[in-house]
């Protein structure tokens, strides 16, 4: 009985080497979300353009600034709807909770009673309540990195191939998984239903529940899977239009 | 590997205690309850230690094995090869003796949750699509760890203010029965403190019977409770449109 849903085998790590300090995980996710958080913040808030010839970067797409003929940091337009898809995205929040509140530091750990903790329930960590708002807009940038994606195959001279191309394909292609491997998606799609074969047979959204569960087993590998092709791509096309680099064309 | 392990094993009751070092022979296969016994019938014949059926599945000897929330008739003492291993009663409990603890909480939390209110009499027939789903959570022995890992209940004195995971995990396998008429919303999210939990998934990390607890239940739960509670687009189309839930659910919130 393989149910996506579950854990078949126990997924303990049998090494003799001496476990690491609890401190350690943590410490890792925090400086990892942490540079990660500058670097977006220098990328929008000192950047007026994430573009270079048929390039867009994602931090700039979909170009709303240019649509309404304001020009004043543009990347910031749309580049909170993405944060705060992360930000409120069950993944991340184990991760900042563990990482930055130490809520808990370890599941051995035991810590001073703090009795204010306050969960999910007041606002402002109460708005994580709300994800799948951010998920709908951040399906709406979806399509146009998909859109930036194909036209990244399209230069000047013709269909081509460049690294910045792959890049951006597969940046669209991870934040498709991540997107669609979305725990508020898979309620959406058929978790919020009791009965999923009420009717004698499996229903669609059986199986669209189904397949997304066997995403969502993965959310994480998902999300910094395309943290970091989010990141690639990006650099990649600020080093091109610093002049850094130059962009490698295979065909 | 030596023929021998050294173990530290707390030795106390309410009042306070200290741990206690034990050597004891090794043998193939040992587990930490094995050793338990070494020392109970060789050295501490007063060493309390709960445990009934030895083969993961009362749910009885839960303690806390170098600091993890462990059965400890599943646990190989030669996982921890070259260590000394410390056994302590689960922290989030108050200690009765040695590593036995008073988990009488979780049953009174037990009795807050309504049982499955069938649509129909029973005998039912349900597709096994629909009893997979509900059946991870049946594979529960009931041992707490996941209780006791849990920094909400641990760390946070949060006993007056959140259910734990375990019955989350109870709730999901009532909310999510086909044939269950009751709705239970409210109680997650008032009495039941369902938003006290952040996600951190230390209770699925610890649990023996590999229940996905965050994934499969709480954040379905909590899901369910953001439709009725937090979703302003849903709430306003149910304000608009009268009562319009799941067939056989109420859908009125009730007041704190
Ligand atoms: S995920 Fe929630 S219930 Fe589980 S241990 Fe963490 S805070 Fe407790
Ligand atoms: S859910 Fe798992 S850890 Fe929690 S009481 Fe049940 S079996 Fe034990
Ligand atoms: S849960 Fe991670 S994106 Fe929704
Ligand atoms: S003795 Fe029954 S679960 Fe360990």
């Amino acid at each position: 009985m393989a149910q996506p849903l579950e854990t078949t085998s126990a997924q303990k790590p049998k090494s003799s080497a001496k476990p690491k300090p609890y401190w350690v995980e943590p410490l890792i996710t925090m400086v990892i979300l942490g540079v990660w958080v500058l670097y977006s913040l220098w990328e929008v808030f000192f950047h007026n353009s994430g573009t270079y010839g048929n390039y867009i970067s994602p931090y700039f797409s979909p170009g709303v600034g240019k649509w309404f003929g304001w020009h004043l940091l543009d990347g910031l337009y749309v580049a909170w709807v993405p944060f705060l898809f992360r930000f409120s995205c069950y993944y991340y929040r184990k991760e900042y909770y563990r990482g930055f509140f130490w809520d808990p530091p370890s599941c051995a750990a035991v810590d001073k009673p703090r009795p204010r903790y306050s969960g999910e329930t007041k606002w402002p960590l109460a708005i994580n309540n709300l994800h799948r708002y951010f998920w709908y807009l951040a399906f709406i940038v979806l399509v146009f990195l998909w859109k930036d994606a194909v036209q990244a195959f399209f230069f000047k001279n013709g269909f081509g191939v460049g690294i910045g191309s792959l890049l951006l394909l597969i940046n669209a292609v991870l934040l498709t998984f991540y997107t669609f491997s979305c725990h508020a998606f898979r309620h959406m799609v058929g978790g919020r239903k009791d009965c999923f074969s009420c009717d004698g047979k499996p229903t669609t959204s059986y199986k669209l529940w189904n397949r997304v569960s066997s995403w969502n087993m993965f959310h994480g590998t998902w999300a910094w899977a395309s943290l970091a092709s989010v990141w690639a791509a990006d650099l990649y096309i600020r080093l091109l239009s610093m002049g850094v680099i130059h962009d490698v064309r295979l065909f | 590997m030596s023929d021998e392990f050294t173990l530290k094993v707390w030795r106390g009751d309410k009042s306070g205690g200290q741990e206690v070092e034990y050597h004891v022979p090794a043998e193939t296969g040992m587990v930490v309850l094995d050793a338990l016994h070494h020392i109970q019938h060789n050295q501490a014949p007063d060493l309390a230690v709960r445990w009934n059926c030895k083969a993961a599945h009362c749910g009885s000897c839960g303690a806390e094995v170098n600091g993890q929330p462990k059965l400890l008739c599943k646990t190989r003492m030669d996982d921890y090869a070259g260590e000394t291993v410390s056994v302590r009663p689960m922290q989030t409990f108050p200690v009765i003796k040695d590593l036995v603890t008073d988990v009488s909480w979780n049953y009174q939390v037990a009795k807050e949750i309504p049982l499955l209110e069938p649509t129909s009499p029973a005998p039912f027939k349900m597709q096994q699509i629909d009893a997979d789903r509900v059946q991870e959570f049946h594979r529960c022995i009931e041992c707490f760890l996941c209780q006791d890992t849990c920094h909400v209940l641990r760390n946070h004195e949060g006993q007056q203010k959140y259910f734990g995971p375990r019955f989350m995990a109870k709730i999901a396998e009532f909310e999510m029965h086909p044939m269950d008429g009751e709705d239970r919303i409210p109680l997650l999210a008032h009495q039941a403190g369902l938003n006290m939990c952040n996600v951190t998934k230390c209770c699925t990390e610890v649990c023996p019977q590999h229940i996905r607890i965050t994934d499969n239940a709480i954040i379905p739960l909590k899901e369910r409770v953001a439709d009725r509670y937090y979703d302003p687009i849903k709430i306003l189309l149910r304000r608009l449109g009268g009562k319009k839930g799941e067939p056989g659910k109420a859908n009125t919130p009730v007041a704190n």
